[in-house]
């Protein structure tokens, strides 16, 4: 602030200047405050400060079982929540050395891949409009509503899912989850070539993306981008194919990868990863097999019938002695990677044998991706920062957790 | 997993090989030798790690030293995982390895303000999450979950003696 007052009537205004972005601006997402120091209307250092949201999300989870943590993880990236849980149950299904029925595995990656199309849907349709095309947004909210239609069928919730368990996931797909998901599939197929029509041939949209905030392969990886940031930039790096998880290596897919490092292309790459997202809910749903939704282990699982709870006095025990102290985990530690739609999700859990964890940390991938902006935005103008932001896709909940 | 990589050359001088972690080899090294260690597993044709997953504080506050720093580091060319680990005690600092990984950057302050490890040669190291005028080390396991009782947290733990605040 002091720039300004220090400027001389006779300076003129393209002089030195501190601005304040945010922390309440539409275009950022969230609360992010973005300090810039500006020549003119360029850029010459952008200074993003966080933590408007910060709730404590790993000193909850220490004070919590595991199973209690399950539900803190889908506030970290609401958008994408079974991905959050996938992380978190399959670092503490590490640590206690059990194996998912490999239906719970079918039905965990199909949730997985549904909210990566509802994450990416969103930022796909946000970007172009913050840069002043609405129309898109209006669009991928609309089929955006048939994946929350379907999350709202399997768990009972839009966003807040908490679908996987410890061991499996909650329960068995609904009756009729399939059809509907099929025609989800043939609907939103035809309905992506909508969205490319919109904007991929846009000469405005273009304009405001293409060559704007460009980062090389050498400089994304030195920041730590991951996910479709990464991969726009040219380093073919998906740990869905590198170090399969689940049962991704019995799906057949594409890692997309563009060469430019820009806005456009990290748009762009979302945008295929829809469609191979498509591709694998559609297989996911041919090939699973029948069998257990969790793992035969009482001491770990729930009760697989919520029915018998309420006439077993056993049954209502198995629940109580769950929910109430909770699962202890063998001493150890473990770090575990999953591709989440904006990046490399990494959960570290510490385990000293009880029930509670000593140690969670997050790998935020939106909190690392975020921090490149800082190499991006210098020398631009400040209307491509928004532009810059908005195609690194950061979910504010997540960066500051 | 990476159980390939053989690491008796560098896992000397200090340097030991934690055979307790399963997930991926673990190497243990004291503050003073870690900004060396990074550098060359960094460079280094065998290890390559390019890119640095995560560093995070972990308090055991029994324990002594009381700190660790623990970094994820993985090659995206030759797809393999290792974890360091740096036991502070309190009050001791770190080197900042912001110099090899631009990304270090936020991390590091980020363990700083949830544990106050102080990284030397940091560029910026101050709080990231918390407000600049905040006491104390929300996750230090000595920090209460609901904090310190003030005027906008009336149900948190009483002050420590001695603070007026």
């Amino acid at each position: 602030m002091t720039a300004v007052t220090q400027l001389n009537a006779d300076d003129g205004l393209t002089k030195d200047l501190l601005l304040n972005l945010g922390p309440q601006h539409p275009s950022t997402h969230g609360v992010l405050r973005i300090l810039l120091e500006m020549e003119g209307e360029r850029i010459i250092k952008a200074d993003p400060i966080i933590g408007y949201l910060h709730r404590a999300f790993e000193k909850m989870a220490e004070a919590s079982t595991y199973t209690q943590t399950i539900p803190l993880t889908d506030r970290l990236d609401y958008l994408c929540q079974a991905s959050n849980n996938l992380g978190f149950v399959r670092a503490v299904e590490h640590l206690l050395g059990i194996k998912v029925p490999e239906r719970a595995q079918y039905i965990r990656v199909l949730m997985a891949e549904l909210s990566r199309i509802s994450g990416h849907l969103l930022i796909t349709g946000a970007l172009p409009m913050d840069l002043g095309a609405m129309t898109a947004l209006l669009y991928t909210m609309r089929e955006r509503e048939m994946v929350m239609d379907l999350m709202e069928m399997v768990s009972g919730s839009r966003m807040m899912s908490s679908y996987c368990r410890i061991g499996g996931v909650r329960e068995d797909l609904p009756e009729g989850f399939t059809e509907r998901t099929t025609e989800f599939c043939q609907i939103f197929s035809k309905r992506i070539s909508d969205y490319e029509q919109l904007l991929s041939n846009n000469r405005m949209f273009a304009k405001r993306t293409k060559g704007i905030g460009i980062i090389s392969a050498e400089d994304a990886i030195d920041w730590g981008l991951s996910g479709p940031c990464l991969r726009a930039s040219g380093v073919d790096w998906d740990i869905r194919r590198d170090k399969p998880y689940e049962i991704y290596d019995k799906l057949d897919f594409d890692v997309i990868v563009s060469h430019n490092g820009d806005c456009y292309d990290r748009w762009w790459c979302r945008m295929e990863e829809m469609k191979q997202s498509l591709s694998m809910v559609e297989q996911c749903l041919k090939q699973m097999p029948e069998g257990r939704f969790q793992v035969d282990a009482p001491e770990i699982a729930f009760p697989s019938d919520k029915a018998e709870v309420k006439k077993s006095m056993e049954a209502l025990i198995h629940q109580f002695k769950l929910a109430a102290h909770g699962i202890d985990v063998p001493k150890g530690e473990w770090y575990e990677a999953i591709e989440a739609p904006k990046g490399e999700l990494g959960y570290y859990i510490i385990s000293d044998g009880s029930e509670k964890p000593v140690r969670v940390k997050v790998r935020a991938p939106s909190f690392v991706n975020l921090q490149a902006m800082q190499p991006m935005c210098k020398n631009c103008y400040l209307a491509d920062l928004i532009a810059i932001v908005g195609s690194l896709d950061p979910v504010m909940a997540e960066v500051d957790k | 997993m990476s159980s390939t990589l053989d690491f008796s050359d560098i896992a000397v001088d200090g340097i030991t090989l934690d055979t307790r972690c399963h997930d991926m080899p673990t190497l243990v090294v004291p503050p003073e030798k870690l900004f060396a260690l990074c550098e060359q597993l960094k460079q280094a044709s065998k290890y390559k790690f390019n890119f640095l997953s995560d560093i995070g504080g972990v308090d055991f506050l029994t324990r002594t030293p009381r700190f660790e720093v623990v970094y994820h580091l993985f090659s995206i060319e030759l797809n393999h995982r290792i974890r360091l680990k740096c036991p502070l005690v309190e009050g001791a600092s770190i080197p900042s390895v912001c110099r090899i990984w631009s990304c270090a950057d936020w991390h590091e302050r980020e363990a700083f303000d949830m544990f106050g490890i102080v990284f030397s040669d940091h560029p910026n190291l101050k709080r990231i999450y918390m407000a600049d005028d905040f006491k104390g080390f929300p996750l230090r396991k000595d920090f209460p979950v609901r904090g310190y009782r003030d005027d906008l947290n009336p149900f948190g733990e009483p002050p420590p003696e001695g603070d007026e605040s």
